[in-house]
Parts: structure tokens; sequence; C-alpha cells
């Protein structure tokens, strides 16, 4: 299929109804809005549903009763609306449902602004809501990968019927790339829907349901819950290495679409004869802990690079157990760390580092 | 000998956990009837709130949905939506559908939902142990107004059925009593008016049923339903509000 120019939030909207879910439930923020507006469109035209629900609440509750009747259904937000839709996750997380959500991160805390930012990664991460559940979270570094993330998202949430969350800063939603599309598989089948509540015809009743007033069937609960996520962590780490192959002083972090400057900041400093290694995560979570583990164990320095105050760093430093010194940069409020700013950073990492290792 | 009373197949045959005195079991059962009398056990959802009816999905014999607190309009919307052919209904109590839950359930009501709301009120929260609801009397004690209802301090209780009997979408609107038999037989008639409109896909169907909740009120069951009719039944009147066959009127050109 030929490639198209086309804005981030409207490519996702598409790709959603490529992976075959044609029901939709959101409601508008800035800047995620041109999704919705994109399906209200387009969702009609392949016989599908769109709805503007009344708040973020209401439409994470309304993608709990359309998962719960067994059909492929799609939400997104930014950062303010997520935090109302946590409410919803918790219940879908906690009734095993799949679903998929995107968020197109802005900046924060409270109203925050309008501009692109990463401050959600712990909440998408770490502390989405009440109790203990577990995301998945992928982190898109274009609109193309946005696009192919998903549909694997999609898929994800259907093998371990889990909530699975796309995680793109307010630049991949609102810049336009070429992309391309898969095949359309629009009504194609969910998987076995043996939870689905379709009226109880020729079988035993079901519910849906989180409430375990018995603790020790509760505590049974979410330890099923628990072992599905490390069977998660075990199947589906996906990342990517970045000039890795050459020996490196100094390994550079990011997700998203920081890490796309960083591999440009580290195409700089290679035409210079200094190689930088870069690790991204593509599952934020799971989060590739061994793999980046790999890179640290070959590197005397990290930075870390975010749109925000550190939060993946968390997860680096995790990662690196102590074993070397973690640098860290990140701006936030909407201000996109440059390829020049990156490559000052990772100079002044080299210097501490102790000179650096040739790429030739 | 002759069969006069059996259990409905709408409803399990599940001890309920309500209080002695308690008319959600009641209510329970008109629901249950009115799903096997119209045929509709195999093609129903229902949607259980977070209060004393939060069990429900263990009573109602039927698929079900357990819905966080106030949301179930909106859980309901997500499942009707998606599926169009079930039958959808939530069952909430005062708390959840008039108090936390009263942006979705006034959305659902304006979007022409086609699912069917059984609004219990009491009068009180029930199951976290009678703290004052925004349907609680002027001057009725409770546990988070220990001196009464003050309406200065907290406004005066919400009439759901007149409020969403305002909405100009089209919708069916009842507010019927649970206290005596001659009112159960009215109640579970307007009951089967709302699952009857839904299976004919008209409209939103709503029935606000005055219940009485002996525990958190510190009456008898007896004294509860001689209160409810002096003190409920006056603000709160009995009646269809609103029928759907007012609109197409309308559009008819008015009859």
């Amino acid at each position: 299929m030929a490639k198209v120019l086309m804005k981030g939030n409207e490519a996702i909207g598409e790709a959603a109804i490529r992976a075959g879910c044609i029901h939709f439930f959101g409601y508008p923020i800035t800047p995620q809005s041109e999704v919705p507006e994109y399906l209200s469109r387009r969702l009609p035209e392949v016989g599908g549903l769109y709805l503007q629900a009344e708040s973020e609440v209401a439409a994470s509750n309304m993608i709990y009763g359309a998962a719960g009747v067994g059909v492929r259904v799609l939400t997104t937000s930014s950062s303010p609306g997520v935090s109302l839709m946590a409410e919803g996750l918790s219940y879908i997380a906690a009734c095993e449902l799949p679903c998929v959500l995107v968020n197109i991160m802005r900046a924060g805390p409270g109203l925050g602004g309008i501009l692109p930012a990463q401050g959600d990664y712990l909440q998408a991460t770490k502390g989405t809501a009440h109790g203990d559940f577990n995301l998945i979270v992928l982190a898109p570094s274009s609109v193309q990968e946005a696009v192919d993330l998903m549909l694997v998202a999609f898929e994800l949430a259907e093998k371990y019927r889990n909530p699975v969350i796309l995680i793109g800063d307010g630049m991949i939603g609102q810049m336009m790339e070429p992309v391309e599309f898969p095949e359309v598989k629009v009504g194609k089948p969910l998987g076995p829907t043996d939870y689905a509540l379709t009226g109880c015809k020729g079988r035993e009743r079901r519910i849906v349901n989180s409430l375990y007033l018995d603790a020790q069937k509760l505590n049974d609960h979410n330890e099923k819950l628990k072992a599905k996520f490390e069977l998660i962590t075990e199947n589906e780490q996906r990342w990517e290495y970045y000039n890795t192959e050459e020996p490196f002083d100094v390994l550079l972090t990011g997700f998203g679409m920081m890490a796309r400057i960083c591999k440009t900041a580290v195409d700089v400093l290679k035409g210079e004869g200094i190689n930088i290694g870069l690790f991204r995560p593509i599952t934020a979570k799971p989060f590739p802990y061994k793999p980046l583990r790999e890179l640290i164990d070959r590197s005397k320095r990290v930075l870390c690079v975010e749109m925000n105050m550190g939060q993946m760093l968390l997860d680096v430093q995790f990662a690196a157990e102590g074993t070397v010194p973690i640098d860290f940069y990140g701006k936030a409020g909407g201000i996109i760390p440059s390829v020049e700013d990156v490559v000052e950073q990772l100079r002044a990492a080299i210097a501490k580092a102790g000179g650096s290792r040739s790429g030739k | 000998m002759k069969k006069i009373f059996s259990y409905t197949d709408g409803l399990t045959k599940k001890t309920t956990h309500y209080c002695p005195g308690c008319t959600h079991g009641v209510i329970h059962r008109m629901v249950g009837e009115v799903i096997e009398e119209l045929g509709l056990r195999e093609t129903t959802v229902g949607v259980a709130p977070v209060g004393c009816s939060v069990l429900a999905y263990e009573y109602f014999n039927c698929d079900m949905f357990e819905a966080s607190h106030g949301r179930a309009p909106a859980v309901a919307t997500g499942a009707k939506r998606c599926r169009p052919n079930l039958t959808v209904f939530t069952y909430q109590g005062d708390g959840d559908l008039a108090s936390i839950g009263m942006a979705e359930i006034v959305h659902a009501a304006n979007r022409g939902e086609k699912f069917t709301t059984i609004f219990v009120n009491n009068a009180i929260y029930g199951m976290t142990g009678g703290q004052m609801a925004p349907t609680t009397m002027p001057n009725q004690r409770a546990t988070t107004c220990p001196m009464g209802r003050d309406v200065e301090q907290v406004g005066h209780p919400i009439k759901v059925a007149e409020l969403l009997s305002s909405l100009t979408t089209p919708a069916y609107v009842a507010r019927v009593s649970s206290h005596t038999p001659e009112e159960t037989v009215k109640a579970k008639a307007a009951i089967k008016q709302a699952f009857q409109y839904q299976k004919e896909g008209r409209c939103y169907t709503f029935v606000e049923v005055l219940s009485i909740c002996p525990t958190n009120w510190g009456l008898s069951p007896r004294e509860s339903n001689i209160w409810l009719e002096k003190e409920m039944m006056p603000y709160y009147p009995l009646g269809v509000l609103k029928r759907p066959e007012d609109f197409e009127g309308e559009t008819d050109g008015g009859n």
C-alpha cells in the first residue's frame, strides 16, 4: 500500500480501524482532538460506532461496557483526561477485559499546558489508578511506529485480556509524516470471547465484576493478575538498540519522540568520530531492563533525556543498580530538548566519563 | 393442587443480603418477573451499582456487570450501543445515581440511550451506614446530618424523575412506590412498560421506585411505610411524568 502524508492523531484513528476496531468512545481534549474528529467522520463509513462521552470518566466506563460485551474498543485522550479515565482502567484491568487507550501527552501537572510533554510516563507504567494491576505501555517514536503499534496494541490487549495504553507526546499527535497502513481488517472478529456478556441464551449466565469481598479470593485474583503480568514481561518486551555495534563510553536513553531526537544527536557525534550508544524502550511496560543492562554494562556513563523531570530515569536507575553514574537532562512545560542540547549534554557526559572510544 | 406462586426465572434462587423490611427484594422481584414475562432473560444484560444493591449481579438471573459508583449508565451505554439487540438495564440507588452518578444519568437520558434504569430512592445512603443522600428529606436525620437535613446548607432533595423529564429528548419517566401491595402492582406495571418500550427500541426508560430503609431510618418496617407515605410521597409525587408518545404526537403535528 502506498504511503500517505497524515497527521499523527488521524493516522492513529485510521490504524485502529485497520486493526479491526470500529467502536470508539471519547472526549475532546487538546492535543488529541483530531482522533475523535477523524473517527466521528470515518467510523460511520465502515459501519462502526463513534460516541462522544460527557466526560473522560464516562468514556472510560463506556469502554468498560463495550469491552464487557465482547467488542474491540478504543478511547483516546490527553494527560488531564487520562487522569479521569483512571477509574475505568482499574475496573477494566480488574475484570480482565481488552481495550486500547491512547494518551497524546501534554505538559502538566494540573491543567498544565497544551504543548508536547512526556510527564505521564510514571502514570502509565507505575501508578495509573488504585489497586494492583498492570497496563501494557507502548511508546512510539514516529507516526509510522504509532500506526504499527496500534495493531500490536489490539493484539496484546486481546491476547492477554488486558488494557493497553499507547503513550505519544503531543508531537506525535500533531505532526504530519508519510505513513503506510496495513490492509483493512474491518470486521475481523475478536478472539475467544467466553467472558463477554452477550445474553445467556444456551449457556450459564456470566458476570463481569471486580468485587471480591472474600480476602482470600481477592488475594488469589491479585496473584492471577501478577502471574499474567509476569508472562507478559517474559514474552512481550520490545526495544531498539541504535549505534551499539561499536564500543562506546556513554549510553544515551530516551523514549518516544525524545529518543528520535537523541538518534540525531548520536549521528552528529558519530560524524565527529565519537561513538554513543542509544537505548530506546518500545514497551515502556514491560520495561526491557535486561536489554538495557547489557548496554549499561558496556558503558562508563549513562545519559537519560526526557521531556519531563526524570521519570523513565527511575527505570534506567533500576536497571543500572548503581553500577554506573547516570546523568539526566529533561525539559518540561512543552520545551523540547533540541539536537544541540542533547549533543552538549553528551559532550559533558563524555568529559565526565574520561574521554571516549572511537566509533571507527 | 394449583400453583399460585413460585420463583421467577428472572431471579436466581440465592437468598438476598438485604435487611429485614427493605424493599430492594420486592423491587428485584418485580424486575425479575418483568424480564421473565417479556421473554427477555436470555438477551438481557444488567448493570449493578455501588450501594446496598451492589450484589444485585448475584440475584438477577441474566448476564450482569458490576459498575463503579455512579457509572452504571455509562457502562450500559457502552454495552447497548455496541450490542443494540441486547436488553440492558441499570439498577441504581439514590447515592449512586443522584449524587456521584448525576452526570452519567443525565447525559445517558439526554442522548436517549435505549436502556432502562430502575432507580431506587430510599432517601438515604444504606450500605455505608445511613449518611445523607441527595434525596434525603428536609430535616430528616442521617449520620452526616445528625440534626436533620438543613436545606440552607445543603439544598433541597433532588427530584430526579422531574429533572430527567425536563430534557427535550423523548423518554419514558415514571415514579412509583413499593410501600403497599397496591402500589407495587402499579410499580410493576411501570417497570414492564419501561422494558416494553426498550424491547420496541423506542426511547430511554426510567422508573424511580420510592423505597424504605427501616435500618437506617431507625423505624420499624410498618412505621417506615407510613413515613414514606407521609413524608416522601408529597414531595416525590407518583405517576408517569413523560411518555414517548407525547413527543410522537408533537412531531405528527399535535394530537
